[in-house]
């Protein structure tokens, strides 16, 4: 009797010692190679020589995103989950993250560490919190308030912001129309003449970084004429702005008698733009045509699909395809991935929806080269398949939408999807 | 043609067993199967592709944040009334539907004929895995009529 319990006893500590010393040796080799990419690259399809792994799913519409030197991570959720606004996660040694806490109860999408503070949205207003040397939030509950009443409609509401080396923030505020149109998005509604509401919106706003409750009368609309942009990063390169605008959508539904379904589809472009004081974009006077290469005048504002807009409007450095929504800019400064990636710049598309009944497109991350702080090469589809499936992407319902883009210390690339709230993490395999 | 109204009526046929099915032993009103005739469901379907689509996409499922659904929600198959307005006046309030909220701002559509938003919407309320009754012209008429 004693006999046949021992056995089982026996055998379950010799697989116990067994699995155990084979889980510190996988440790030790986990810790001496740094973070390992899933067997199947958390499904993103992905350059020779890179994988990926999913740091973590907070199932909450994760945004833009901050990754410390420690190995934290601070992510802005789109609406608060559990009181919530920004979730604090911290890394294993295999890259594997967990929660390990949150503060800040205001849904948001901008975020971003500079110089001991952590900066984040609402979006009405901006605030920072100090960081402590292991850049760890100090007080979670007692932000500076640097800048409040911000316009906020319905559509464009998100306020991305970035920071330069002069102790400047950089602000998005989004217009909350399509085109300026008497009936917004109605069909062939005229222009608003002089569209009012490029006052106080459809600009990059300047404000300062370590002043209180500045609004409208205290920053300097630093550039205008942009509908709306969601990625944005500082150039260190260039120490300049660079901004991705989402273009405008409805050409078709709008004015059905001058743009097919398919013109509508690509057109206009995504454009990144770099951006200097005084600049302005144009809308809602003019869209960029990437198919013919110029700056087109609104039908709205008396164009005709081919007539030209005023040449006081600035150029993009690049124009993608038309609805891919880019939501994430990054330059690229680590030293992790291949030398041809160093200064380049990655953009998260978040995906269309603007191109029914065309396929829809996006649902992946870019990559543009940079040489001498100019684009140089075209663009190339950097991570793909986060849709899923390409039938997914095409039918609008994909599994994953890239939107953040964060670069670790280590030189990995992070992406945020605000569908499921995944966290990606792309390194570089090969030595 | 012919397949389309082969199909509905199949369709008609099978949930009118499972009606049937499920109010046996029960004593309830007898809730009348309308057929919506094909006709009415091409039409719609016509002025859903040319003003609809663009947004509420072809599966009706609308935009993540967006545009809403059109799939079993009570703005498509509860009050008649609310739904033709929507369709003629637009709808510029944010709502959720399931816990999502969708923001994006839906122009009227005023312009369509008494004909065009009553197909369109008999439509909706028929298609995407709905099942509602057809709205009528008349209805149509007297919520134009009304004030917005």
């Amino acid at each position: 009797m004693k006999k046949t319990l021992l056995i089982p006893v026996l055998l379950s500590a010799i697989v116990f010692i067994a699995l155990y010393s084979f889980k510190n040796i996988s440790n030790n080799h986990l810790r001496s190679n740094g973070p390992i990419a899933d067997a199947d690259n958390a499904g993103l399809k992905l350059p020779e020589g890179f994988g990926a792994l999913k740091v973590a799913e907070l199932g909450a519409k994760a945004r833009h995103l901050v990754v410390t030197p420690q190995g934290d991570i601070y992510v802005k959720l789109a609406r608060s989950k559990e009181e919530k606004g920004i979730i604090v996660l911290h890394e294993n040694s295999d890259g594997k993250a967990q929660v390990t806490g949150g503060f800040g109860n205001y849904g948001g999408t901008g975020i971003y560490m500079k110089d001991g503070y952590l900066y984040a949205s609402s979006n009405q207003e901006v605030f920072r919190y100090k960081l402590d040397a292991q850049n760890k939030v100090i007080d979670p509950n007692k932000p500076e308030k640097i800048i409040t009443g911000l316009k906020a409609g319905r559509q464009h509401e998100t306020k991305s912001l970035v920071l330069d080396n002069n102790g400047n923030v950089y602000v998005n505020i989004g217009v909350n129309s399509n085109s300026c149109q008497e009936q917004d998005r109605g069909l062939r509604s005229p222009g608003i003449e002089g569209c009012p509401l490029l006052d106080s919106m459809a600009g990059i706003w300047q404000f300062k970084a370590k002043e209180l409750n500045q609004s409208y009368g205290q920053g300097v609309r630093f550039a205008t004429g942009l509908r709306n942009v969601v990625g944005l990063d500082w150039n260190q390169q260039n120490n300049q702005l660079f901004v991705m605008q989402h273009g405008r959508d409805n050409l078709n539904s709008s004015w059905p008698e001058l743009y097919n379904e398919k013109e509508s589809a690509e057109v206009p472009a995504e454009c990144l733009y770099a951006l200097k004081l005084g600049d302005n974009a144009g809308w809602p006077f003019m869209y960029y045509d990437q198919i013919q290469h110029k700056k087109i005048v609104a039908p709205e504002y008396g164009g005709n699909k081919k007539k030209e807009a005023d040449s006081k409007f600035i150029d993009p450095t690049v124009a993608f395809p038309g609805h891919m929504a880019p939501n994430g800019l990054l330059f690229y400064t680590g030293s992790m991935f291949p030398d041809k990636y160093r200064n380049g710049a990655f953009i998260a598309f978040h995906g269309s929806w603007n191109r029914a009944p065309e396929p829809q497109k996006g649902y992946f991350v870019v990559f543009q080269p940079f040489k001498d702080g100019k684009p140089s090469g075209d663009w190339e589809v950097f991570a793909d398949n986060f849709a899923g499936t390409p039938e997914k992407a095409a039918a609008g319902r994909a599994d994953h939408r890239p939107c953040g883009l964060a670069q670790g210390s280590d030189g990995s690339l992070y992406v945020t999807d605000d569908v499921k709230g995944t966290i990606y993490r792309i390194v570089y395999n090969k030595k | 043609m012919k397949q389309v109204l082969a199909i509905f009526l199949i369709l008609t046929t099978i949930g009118s067993i499972k009606l049937n099915a499920q109010t046996k032993g029960k004593v309830k009103k007898t809730v009348k199967t309308e057929v919506v005739s094909a006709l009415v469901l091409a039409n719609g379907q016509k002025v859903y592709n040319q003003y609809c689509l663009s947004c509420h996409m072809a599966d009706g499922g609308g935009v993540q944040n967006m545009n809403p659904p059109l799939i079993k929600t009570t703005y498509v198959l509860g009050d008649k009334t609310r739904l033709i307005k929507i369709a003629l006046n637009g709808l510029a309030e944010e709502i959720e539907i399931d816990g999502e909220v969708y923001t994006n701002v839906m122009p009227s559509h005023g312009f369509l004929k008494d004909q065009e938003i009553a197909d369109v919407l008999t439509f909706v309320r028929n298609s995407f895995g709905n099942k509602a009754s057809a709205i009528k012209v008349s209805e149509v008429k007297a919520a134009r009529a009304e004030k917005k």
